[in-house]
């Protein structure tokens, strides 16, 4: 599945994973190895079961079987908080922001829980790393507005920005577009764009398919709780079984 | 900032102060005794916050750590003769170890199933000091209060003073944790419990924390009680009209800030002083019950979030 030649070690392995609610398999024996810096677009039909293999990755969820291993080091059996800490991060498909806070309080959280413990940092610093992210992600000049007077595409990228505000080496998020105008969606294609040019890695799921086939070096399908197809994301496309469970030609 | 902290121990360093000067002033031992309820009051709506408010985890137990405070001053003086500190800071000792224990049992329970659990604790211990007959079991306990320290005219009013030390040293706790990350932590899992595991925030360690603080301040407030009232028994100690009450104080001062509590356990405490004077102690309830009913219909946010929005509104009044 890696392409040939690959040497370095993966980011994110994902080993026979499965995940059952009661009777119904949501996860089958997913496996799947994710490399530093690569760009991965995450498709299938709904309930397919790509937000349960997000929720198991980032600990939402106690996987029934199988590993989660992050950068070496086992991660399975890790609560949420500490596997942010590790750097994974996360944006949610419905945006669950802070509704007490401001925006820039909804990175202070990560400012003061997910980096690195013990470091003091003056609060006119962290105010600027805070306002840095919020520059990045067009949303400097909502940084004291409360989190409940956004629109929803700047709820968006509050959620990527607050998940970018932990320092994170892997970056998911799931179905950041959903809902938006065509020219929102660019702007937000954009931004994970520029995050992924900071070496951060991403997984994208995304049901616009331009924004995948422009944001993904690899697309992964899911259906049923199995991957069906993996690889570039033309050969995906083409793939008939894709077309069979996602397009439903 | 740091002029706010400096008026903030002004404040306080007067209030005991001022506090001790009354002692000093006023002759008539009534103020004392209804004044020293009061100030109870305030310590177990503030420490309530720290969890109900804070982290949105309504505690109905209030009773239950204020019973076990009462009851831990009350073994001490029997069986050892301890002193009012000792007493006190023993209670808060066991309170915070019975704010981890009740934590570790029922903080993984969200919303009203932590609640309903809390209300099960305290019917617990309740049973088990009743039957507790070294105690004094369900008769109850007379106490003997030992003489007074000498700058003191009485027991009663040095009571007094300590109830408003353990204000001060309830106030100053929560606005701390308010302030900080301790404090942002907790609001942000009251307002999104796994958005804030997934932004890094330990939720369980948190919650266990901010349990274990409210019912240390919970238990301390309630230890100097077996001496002010020099008798215990399990059926007023545990009585659940505390936790209603003080529940009752926080959601109607408003629990967003340390303030909001010190608001609502003042307005209320004085309100049933007053009413149990002229009219009876029983209309207390009816009283409560109006109160509570009209600020959740007009002011959810209590007396703190009604001066917030009349303010903002001032405000953007003058702007127009």
């Amino acid at each position: 599945m890696t392409s040939a030649g690959e040497t370095t070690q993966p980011l994110l392995k994902i080993e026979a994973l499965t995940k059952r609610f009661g009777g119904f398999v949501a996860l089958d024996n997913v496996s799947v190895d994710i490399h530093p810096g690569e760009r991965l677009g995450l498709i299938g039909p709904n309930g397919s079961g790509k937000t349960t293999l997000i929720n198991c990755i980032s600990g939402a969820f106690r996987v029934d079987a199988g590993t989660v291993t992050f950068g070496g080091e086992d991660v399975t059996r890790l609560p949420p908080h500490v596997r942010t800490r590790r750097g994974i991060a996360r944006s949610f498909q419905i945006p669950r922001p802070f509704r007490s806070m401001t925006v820039a309080e909804n990175l202070m959280v990560a400012l003061d829980f997910a980096t690195v413990a013990g470091s003091f940092v003056p609060e006119a610093q962290r105010r600027d790393t805070v306002m840095s992210v919020l520059t990045r992600t067009g949303l400097a000049s909502k940084a004291d507005i409360s989190t409940t007077r956004l629109s929803q595409v700047e709820l968006r990228k509050m959620e990527l920005a607050r998940a970018m505000a932990t320092h994170p080496k892997l970056l998911i998020s799931d179905e950041a577009m959903a809902g938006l105008s065509t020219s929102e969606v660019d702007e937000v294609l954009d931004l994970l764009l520029a995050l992924a040019a900071q070496d951060i890695t991403i997984i994208m799921i995304e049901h616009i398919m331009q924004a995948v086939m422009r944001f993904s070096q690899r697309v992964m399908c899911l259906d049923a709780g199995k991957i069906i197809a993996i690889g570039a994301p033309d050969e995906v496309m083409a793939n008939r079984r894709v077309q069979e469970a996602y397009l439903g030609t | 900032m740091k002029r706010n902290s400096v008026a903030f121990w002004g404040a306080m360093a007067l209030f005991l102060v001022a506090v001790f000067l009354m002692t000093k002033v006023v002759g008539n031992e009534y103020p004392f005794f209804a004044g020293y309820v009061i100030l109870q009051f305030i310590v177990l709506a503030v420490a309530w916050s720290i969890l109900g408010g804070y982290a949105g985890y309504v505690n109905f137990g209030t009773n239950a750590f204020f019973g076990v405070g009462i009851y831990t001053a009350v073994f001490l003086t029997k069986a050892f003769g301890a002193s009012l500190a000792v007493q006190i800071v023993t209670a808060a000792a066991v309170g915070a170890l019975l704010g981890l224990a009740v934590g570790l049992l029922t903080l993984r329970m969200q919303g009203i199933f932590f609640s309903i659990a809390t209300i099960a604790l305290s019917i617990v211990i309740e049973t088990s000091v009743t039957n507790w007959r070294y105690v004094g079991g369900a008769a109850g306990i007379q106490l003997q209060r030992p003489p007074a320290l000498e700058m003191f005219h009485s027991y009663l009013q040095m009571l007094f003073f300590v109830q408003a030390m353990l204000v001060v040293l309830a106030i100053a706790t929560a606005r701390y944790i308010q302030r900080s990350w301790i404090g942002r932590g907790l609001q942000a899992l009251k307002d999104d419990e796994l958005a804030a595991e997934c932004t890094g925030v330990p939720t369980l360690r948190l919650k266990l924390l901010a349990c274990v603080i409210s019912g240390a301040l919970m238990c301390a407030a309630g230890a100097p009680g077996a001496m002010y009232l020099q008798y215990a028994d399990p059926s007023s100690a545990f009585n659940l009209n505390y936790s209603v009450t003080v529940l009752a104080m926080a959601l109607i001062g408003g629990t967003a800030h340390w303030i909001g509590p010190v608001i609502g356990a003042i307005v209320l405490g004085v309100t049933q002083q007053l009413l149990a004077v002229t009219i009876s102690s029983e209309v207390n309830v009816l009283v409560l019950g109006v109160m509570l009913v009209l600020f959740v219909v007009a002011a959810p946010e209590g007396i703190l979030g009604l001066v917030r929005r009349i303010v903002t509104r001032r405000r953007a009044g003058g702007e127009a």
